[in-house]
């Protein structure tokens, strides 16, 4: 049963503020959500001055400013910084997205920072993903074939076949779409959710992949598929610009095409 | 630090309301209005089987300003659950996902739900009634 309310342990308190520095330029208000798991407290919101003429242009750029000048016990993933690897997945500004990628400037009034919805706090900005990854496990996401290789060369595909799986193949797991989904958040336990689909979708239109029947069998199911209700926040929040919500559509016109 | 022990970070209370999401739970807001104005429909014809005294007196119990708002209420929901509906077959044939596309035919539909509601309320009314 969805549950809206966030349970007791999980409701945010006031935190501190740390201002500006004397003589600070350009100055932003970044709320960002705190949890620190040794202290046995709540979650806070902590409230950070950033003097933007000393500071780079995109969200992350802001918070290693923060832990680097200010409060080296804020916690966060981030790795890449240009938007490849999905690490630095939070929600910003009431959305998900990549904080390498997010421009301050595109945010208006304070830069409300929180970890991605509905999962459980490691610490700080850093949520626990193990069911996101097992999700994605579960749909076998390697190629499947039963006839041998050709001795001396690739499997080959025709550029039209290769052109359905671009898209899909292009994911970097940040798991922004699945953690915006209202569906995702009341049965993350049993519905795959976004990312996992299309990961599926992928696989199951890759021309060399020989085990469609299969991958379409075990997604046949009322809560593994059939939990999307075309929401359709996840195409919205994609940062990479992928559509999961299509994939999934996709996936569920398959099934419907093979009973014929 | 035990694992079970971690907070929920929180969701609806910090995610900003999307047109996609939005117009999603009204559609099923307005299913559920649309399940119990049945029991109304059912409540009329039953009235009407059961002779003119107790048809009148429903008659007349819609006709009021409360039984009007309800019914006004209702057919709202109707227009644009109905209209949303159209949405959904054509996303079950696989088309219109591009967010620009999701966005135009969202505001189509609430739009025009709005317009068809006044539309027959403005002919009820201003005919007389059918």
């Amino acid at each position: 049963m969805a549950e809206f309310r966030l349970p007791a342990n999980s409701r945010i308190n006031p935190g501190k503020t740390f201002p500006a520095a004397e003589g600070a330029g350009r100055i932003r208000r970044f709320v960002v959500y705190r949890y620190d798991p040794d202290s046995g407290e709540n979650p806070r919101t902590d409230v950070y001055e950033v003097d933007l003429d000393r500071c780079g242009a995109m969200v992350l750029d802001a918070l290693i400013k923060i832990k680097n000048e200010v409060d080296p016990s804020l916690t966060f993933r981030r790795s890449c910084r240009e938007g490849i690897c999905g690490s630095c997945a939070m929600n910003i500004d009431g959305t998900n997205t990549l904080a390498c990628i997010k421009a301050i400037d595109d945010i208006k009034g304070d830069v409300k920072i929180y970890p991605l919805p509905h999962l459980p706090v490691v610490k700080d900005l850093v949520p626990d993903l193990t069911n996101f990854y097992a999700q994605y496990a579960s749909i076998k996401p390697w190629l499947q074939s039963r006839t041998p290789a050709p001795p001396d060369r690739e499997r080959l595909q025709s550029r039209d076949d290769q052109h359905k799986i671009n898209d899909p193949a292009t994911c970097i797991l940040c798991a922004c779409c699945s953690t915006s989904c209202p569906s995702y958040w009341w049965n993350g336990d049993r519905y795959l959710g976004p990312a996992a689909l299309l990961a599926a979708y992928r696989w199951i239109v890759d021309s060399r992949d020989e085990a469609t029947g299969d991958r379409l069998d075990d997604l046949e199911d009322p809560f593994r598929l059939y939990r999307c209700h075309t929401i359709m926040n996840c195409t919205r929040t994609c940062p990479k610009n992928l559509n999961p919500a299509q994939a999934i559509a996709e996936t569920k016109k398959l099934l419907i095409e093979r009973r014929h | 630090m035990a694992a079970d022990n971690r907070p929920l970070s929180p969701h609806l209370q910090i995610y900003r309301p999307q047109i996609t999401s939005v117009l999603s739970i009204l559609h099923r807001i307005t299913g559920v209005i649309l399940s119990l104005g049945i029991v109304i429909l059912v409540g009329w014809l039953a009235a009407a089987a059961a002779g003119d005294p107790a048809y009148e007196m429903t008659i007349g119990l819609l006709n009021s300003l409360p039984g009007r708002l309800l019914l006004f209420g209702w057919t709202l929901a109707f227009f644009y659950h109905f209209l949303n509906g159209i949405r959904h077959l054509e996303w079950d044939t696989g088309r219109g996902f591009g967010i620009p596309q999701v966005v135009r035919s969202g505001w189509t539909v609430v739009i025009l739900a709005a317009f068809l509601t006044l539309l027959l309320w403005g002919r009820l009314l201003m005919g007389g009634g059918a």
